[in-house]
């Protein structure tokens, strides 16, 4: 059977292009990838090959031809054996109608927009009756939640710069070693963006890798694996290949280690599809949420404080404690004000709450836990209730997980708002290192508070 | 392996003494130094079969790009066939392979299926990622291809991870890490090469080297330009390997897999190969000359010495192979079709797949 030859579109963009030159001639026998013609468009020149082997029966349109639209026949081509003449015989004006070329695959002109999932978080495990509760630091939380997942799961390993013999850089991995072997608790070089790749693609091969950053501003340098390659390969394969990985370590500002030590990337991750966010604050909520993590077949982006390491909380005497991801707590209740935060942010809150309380104003603090996905509907509850909100984060405020919720809020509860949604956040310079000017780079108490009046109205 | 530092060493001397031509040289004597073993009919059958499947499907899907049914960016493998054939030949059910996103021959000599990997470039519902992932994001857990992957230089650790896995479950896999001489100046690669002898993991990264990344020669990019030599600052042995003869590829695939599989720990081989298209297919490849294309092409074609060397040994008569060429038409042409009729991806899964349930 004759075949046509179509004049080859170069790139998604080209429509039409000049025939240049032909480098065969009617009754030419040509093979499978041989060079026929050139052509030219605005940008370059390009070969057209043969895909198809056979005798050239008729070239359709002449070398020099300008203007050749693309999917137009430019000539046809004849099997083996074929009979020339016969093939020879299209229409004489190579100016064929659209619908004579093969359709290019149309997009609709206006695709209805599929609806966006709403994801519904489980509520807390009720604590038992009479369940004791025992103070714990979050930094023995953490390492209990790694080592009470690690006894489950064979496939679960801990690796990462310091994590096994040095026993973690801020001891979070304290006694791992001692009790899993170097098998399951692997010192890494320095080298984040390479043993982040690795990480994800044991994590490919179906291992459960708990990859620890000594802290998450060098994670900068591994982030292309955490977005590119864990992030968007379940979506790429189309659901074939998931990434069930936790990365965590210590986030957000420490003490006097200046600008390139000292940042919040919640609002980073929290941005990327595909990624689970979590930013917890009390022990409880640390090891609830990083034994979900850890089981969570999906990629997980865990943020520590390391001021909040050495810090205690009281934990339920509960035997297998897990929290479900994606739901917020409400940390104190209240009617006047909702404050939102996380991780270290909360202690301001807390402590403004406090101070507010003296003043006759019961604020409402909501503890995040989970940035993504964001439990809004926590939130947007709480301000109908109080018809104000205030959301406090150390993180600089452009583009932050406050003023994702301020917009969040403006849009879905406008008409209960009876002021602006506003943002206590770190103040947006690079850390500096002076004492007296690190303390005006982070928000206080002092601030929070200031900000909960102000949207009372009060003095 | 010392017969294979050989070569690496004189040339060390020879570009101290900057005599590039003969550089060149020693290169192609160093390759060309092992005698290649040869074939038997069947793996020559073989041979020809799965890399002319490779060929067609790719000229067929610059084709289909050329009509528009293609979309982005679509990187062609043709002239390469040799390398992945080869490679594949030398390894065992089980074993992995990942690469960077010149990767559809990757898929088929991966025993993918051809329609499956087609309908995944026109972005179909039927391709192997339902239409989410296009030419430079396709998997299947199943045939062990693990992508698929458009960042240059990301399988790196991705491989060294899978090979991680590996050790960790104290089995006797492999996996093939493939990049390209692009990736090889990508820092991830030698922090990869660091940890895989640190750790002695059973990985071999095959570097193919088709001597441009995109527009840029590896003279141009390259302060040396033996990639086979890259690991030698942590330990790990290469060699140059001619890409172009697929015997050669499979011998030395045989020899480094089982020296991985035996817990030797990593290798790289250097395939020296060529692509005849531009890195994509709106590159129109003003780089390099035309003779130096045509020459490849008539002097090395990898599946032209196959089948040079059938007829000659009385493998396979003329009428065989158009015989073995129809059959393999007809597999791409069913591609080709099944990749125009199946229908685009539901717009309901355009919210599917970011988290696994």
């Amino acid at each position: 059977m004759a075949t046509e030859v179509l004049m080859p579109a170069l790139s998604p963009t080209m429509e039409e292009g000049k025939l240049a030159k032909w480098l065969v001639s009617e009754g030419d026998e040509v093979q499978s990838g041989d060079v026929i013609a050139e052509i030219e468009t605005d940008k370059a020149t390009m070969e057209v090959e043969a895909v198809d082997e056979g005798k050239i029966a008729k070239i359709l349109v002449a070398e020099g031809t300008e203007g050749v639209k693309v999917n137009t026949p430019i000539a046809v081509i004849a099997e083996e054996g074929e009979d020339v003449s016969a093939a020879a015989a299209p229409a004489a004006a190579p100016e064929p109608a659209a619908s004579d070329a093969p359709a290019a695959p149309q997009a609709p002109a206006t695709p209805a927009q599929p609806e966006a999932p709403v994801s519904v978080a489980a509520t807390d495990p009720e604590i038992p009756a009479g369940a004791q509760t025992t103070p714990v630091t979050v930094r023995e939380a953490l390492r209990d939640a790694m080592a009470e997942e690690m006894r489950r799961d064979e496939d679960i390993f801990v690796m990462g710069e310091e994590v096994a013999e040095y026993q973690g850089a801020y001891k979070v991995t304290q006694g791992l070693l001692d009790e899993f072997g170097d098998r399951r608790v692997i010192d890494t070089p320095i080298t984040e963006h390479g043993f982040c790749g690795v990480g994800v693609g044991a994590a490919f091969a179906g291992l459960k890798p708990i990859v620890e950053f000594m802290t998450w501003n060098f994670a900068m340098q591994a982030i292309d694996h955490i977005i590119n390659s864990a992030a968007k390969t379940l979506y790429m394969s189309g659901g074939q290949m998931g990434c069930p990985i936790v990365f965590r370590g210590p986030n957000g500002a420490a003490a006097r280690v200046a600008a390139q030590h000292s940042q919040c990337f919640s609002a980073w991750y929290a941005h990327v599809p595909g990624l689970k966010v979590i930013a917890p604050y009390t022990a409880s909520d640390a090891k609830g949420l990083l034994k979900s993590a850890i089981r969570d077949p999906n990629p997980v982006i865990f943020l520590e404080n390391e001021i909040l390491y050495g810090q205690s909380f009281d934990l339920p005497d509960v035997d297998d404690w897990v929290l479900p991801i994606g739901k917020a707590r409400i940390a104190r209740e209240g009617s006047d004000v909702t404050i939102v935060s996380f991780s270290r942010g909360m202690a301001y809150c807390l402590d403004a709450a406090d101070v507010l309380a003296g003043e006759g104003i019961n604020a409402e603090v909501i503890d995040l836990r989970t940035l993504r996905p964001l439990d809004m509907a926590t939130i947007i509850e709480s301000v109908k209730k109080t018809n104000r909100i205030v959301t406090v984060e150390e993180a600089w405020p452009t583009c932050s997980v406050g003023s994702e919720i301020c917009a969040a809020v403006t849009r879905e509860a406008f008409d209960y708002l009876d002021a602006p949604p506003t943002q206590v956040s770190g103040a947006d310079v690079p850390m500096p290192y002076a004492a007296n000017l690190e303390i005006l780079a982070l928000p206080s108490a002092g601030q929070v508070a200031d900000a909960a009046r102000a949207v009372c109205y009060a003095k | 392996m010392s017969d294979e530092r050989v070569g690496a060493a004189r040339l060390q001397d020879i570009e101290q003494d900057g005599v590039a031509a003969e550089v060149a040289n020693i290169v192609e004597s160093a390759v060309q130094a092992p005698p290649v073993p040869e074939f038997t009919e069947e793996e020559e059958r073989k041979a020809y079969r799965d890399m002319l499947l490779i060929r067609r499907f790719e000229e067929k899907a610059g084709q289909l790009y050329g009509m528009g049914f293609i979309g982005g960016f679509c990187h062609l493998y043709i002239g390469q066939e040799a390398v992945v054939t080869g490679m594949q030949m030398a390894i065992k059910e089980g074993d992995q392979v990942i690469t960077t996103y010149r990767d559809h021959g990757h898929m088929l000599a991966c025993g993918m299926d051809p329609k499956g990997v087609m309908a995944e470039l026109t972005g179909r519902r039927g391709g192997y990622s339902k239409g989410k992932g296009g030419s430079m994001h396709m998997f299947s857990v199943e045939a062990n291809f693990y992508g698929g992957h458009g960042i240059v230089g990301a399988s790196a650790p991705l491989g060294t991870g899978l090979a991680f896995a590996n050790k960790y479950r104290s089995n006797d896999h492999v996996c093939l890490t493939y990049f390209g001489d692009g990736s090889a100046n990508q820092g991830q690669v030698y922090e990869s090469f660091n940890m895989a002898k640190l750790w002695d993991l059973p990985v071999i990264y095959v570097i193919e080297n088709n001597k441009y990344a995109m527009g840029t020669s590896i003279e141009r990019a390259s302060s040396t330009t033996d990639l086979s030599q890259r690991g030698s600052s942590f330990g790990i042995p290469g060699e140059q390997v001619d890409g172009m003869d697929v015997r050669a590829v499979k011998a030395a695939g045989d020899k480094v897999v089982k020296r991985a599989r035996d817990g030797d720990g990593p290798y790289i081989l250097e395939m020296l190969t060529y692509r005849y298209r531009g890195h994509s297919m709106s590159d129109p490849a003003k780089y390099r000359t035309k003779e130096e294309v045509q020459k490849m092409r008539t002097e090395s074609d990898p599946i032209e010495q196959v089948r040079a060397r059938m007829l000659e040994k009385g493998y396979a008569q003329e009428d065989e192979l158009k015989d073995i060429d129809k059959e393999v038409r007809a597999i791409v042409n069913e591609a080709a079709e099944f990749s125009q009729s199946d229908p685009e991806p539901d717009t309901s899964e355009l919210f599917t797949d970011v988290l696994k349930a």
